[in-house]
């Protein structure tokens, strides 16, 4: 039979899986290290040959990490009221909340463009080409297009970040929501059909719960573009109270502050993090255990 | 007494007039009575399952009368007049036993306590009662396919469409169930139309044996099986059973000549 196992995650199972995060967590750190004290105590070659390591290890280029966290934690500006940690936050909620719009709105329409293609073939013909080209255009052409757009519209400014946001959200929801709905076997068609089910009660009875394990990893890889979307969307939206800015800042200052560029690295990250594990969250409640496709699965699966 | 299925001059070409045409069916000559169980028999690929889904109107013939309780086959269709079993149980994974067999039920619209009702009757037939709540992961090939008859028979259509239900089941467990369908059989007046490759199958289910040629297939014969009813375990061991066997055995052999 199937992995009966799976049904029910026991406590020791996801206490070990806690453990394997923060062991490769650990690793990683030690790793981090360990390169840097290999290089500063060698002058910057392997050890025993003349062979450069590939990056350098001073601290401008490779900061210790307990330097980048001290740093979220001191003022990000000499006599500034609040530590780097509370203005990176605050940067990554503002970006959030144009990059939470852009993902409903993107997640809708590829959603909607899922239904219309596997209702008509003539749509999914003519209009599939224009969406998988429109992922081929790099997103930073597009966003000051979008940013020219929205501004001529008088819109505010976040609008168009979200859309640019929306722009690189909705394909795999497009592409995934298609193949989803397009996943009951032949027979089960058949069975439908038997039943003279209209096509409206296929769709809610059979194609779209046959769909839900193929959306959600489309709704993930959506919530991290939605994120990347947003950070770059604030560039030429001239949008300063985001991550965008931020990180534009402290790649200037790179030189004299380089562990400030990796304090808002890492905390870019966590915000697309949260994100996707809202995203997983919501699978957990809504999908049994033996309905979730494993991303390694879908992977080694044609 | 109306006829439940009439087959007149039937046809089936597919991709006609394309490169990859196949010949699927040739005039086709067939009346089933209310009440009979009629078995196809026949090589891989001569069109059982096609004549199937063309009395079931999933696929519409390309020559031919068709006709279901004296209607056109599309009008059966959606008066609802047949179930359909396939060789797989084609359950819905994120719907409980119970709610799969009410799904036929769900989508013509009836109440939610006749669902209920009705469903738990279903299991009851196909002796699956308390397994309502399971999911059909949980269940055994065997119990699976039986939850797929349970859903066909929840409307109580007057026919019943299987193509090689137990197929895919052990031969223990194929008996088992070639006995319970024969029970449900009686018990509940259904006209059924059975695909199989199984001799013995067909001859220990079946009021007659309807032997196909290969591609395009054609009735070569059509055997009255006389064995005594009810069919029991005895059945089997009978002189007659053997009997029949060969005489399907040797229908087949002329027909792949």
């Amino acid at each position: 039979m199937h992995k009966i196992c799976g049904m029910n995650p026991t406590p020791s199972r996801q206490i070990r899986r806690l453990w394997s995060i923060v062991a490769i967590l650990t690793l990683l750190a030690v790793g981090w290290e360990a390169y840097k004290w290999i290089g500063e105590t060698t002058g910057g070659v392997w050890p025993g040959t003349t062979t450069r390591l590939p990056i350098r290890t001073n601290s401008r280029s490779m900061p210790h990490l307990w330097d980048i966290a001290v740093s979220l934690f001191r003022p990000a500006r000499r006599g500034g009221e609040d530590i780097l940690l509370v203005i990176l936050l605050r940067a990554g909620w503002f970006t959030l909340r144009s990059a939470l719009v852009g993902f409903v709105a993107g997640c809708s329409i590829g959603f909607g463009l899922g239904l219309l293609f596997v209702r008509s073939r003539l749509a999914e013909r003519g209009l599939m080409p224009y969406v998988v080209a429109s992922q081929t255009v790099p997103v930073i052409a597009i966003a000051p297009i979008l940013v020219v757009w929205g501004g001529r519209l008088d819109l505010p400014k976040w609008v168009s970040v979200a859309a640019i946001s929306a722009y690189l959200a909705f394909f795999p929801v497009a592409i995934n929501t298609l193949r989803g709905l397009r996943s009951p076997a032949a027979t089960a068609t058949e069975l439908m059909r038997s039943y003279a089910a209209s096509p409206n009660q296929t769709l809610l009875k059979l194609q779209i719960p046959a769909a839900l394990p193929f959306l959600f990893p489309a709704l993930k890889v959506a919530a991290t573009a939605s994120v990347i979307g947003a950070i770059v969307g604030e560039l030429p939206a001239g949008l300063a109270d985001g991550l965008g800015r931020a990180i534009l800042g402290f790649a200037s200052s790179f030189s004299s502050a380089p562990e400030k560029l990796f304090a808002s690295v890492v905390v870019s990250a966590l915000v697309g993090l949260v994100f996707v594990g809202v995203v997983a969250l919501v699978e957990r409640l809504v999908l049994p255990p033996t309905r979730r496709i494993d991303p390694t699965e879908a992977a080694a699966s044609p | 007494m109306t006829d439940a299925v009439v087959l007149n001059d039937v046809s089936m070409v597919f991709n006609q007039g394309g490169d990859n045409q196949v010949h699927a069916l040739s005039e086709i000559d067939l009346t089933i009575e209310p009440g009979e169980f009629i078995s196809l028999i026949g090589p891989s690929g001569c069109g059982k399952s096609t004549l199937l889904r063309l009395i079931g109107d999933l696929i519409s013939s390309t020559d031919g009368r068709v006709e279901v309780n004296g209607k056109p086959a599309h009008l059966a269709r959606t008066d609802r007049d047949y179930g359909m079993v396939f060789q797989s149980a084609t359950l819905l994974e994120w719907r409980s036993v119970l709610a799969n067999v009410t799904l036929p039920l769900e989508i013509m619209g009836r109440s939610s306590v006749e669902r209920q009702e009705r469903g738990r009757e279903m299991l009851d037939l196909v002796q699956l009662s308390g397994f309502e709540d399971h999911y059909p992961w949980q269940l055994s090939g065997g119990m699976q396919q039986r939850v797929a008859i349970a859903r066909a028979l929840a409307f109580a259509p007057s026919l019943l469409l299987m193509d090689e239900p137990f197929g895919a089941l052990d031969e223990m467990t194929r008996e088992r169930m070639q006995t319970e369908l024969l029970n449900i059989w009686e018990a509940t007046d259904t006209t059924v139309i059975f695909v199989t490759h199984s001799i013995p199958e067909a001859v220990f289910l079946s009021t007659r044996v309807v032997v196909m040629s290969p591609r395009p297939g054609r009735i070569v014969d059509v055997i009255d099986i006389d064995l005594a009813q009810p069919r029991t375990l005895d059945t089997r061991e009978e002189q007659r059973f053997y009997e029949l066997l060969t005489v399907v055995r040797e229908s087949l052999r002329r027909a792949d000549r």
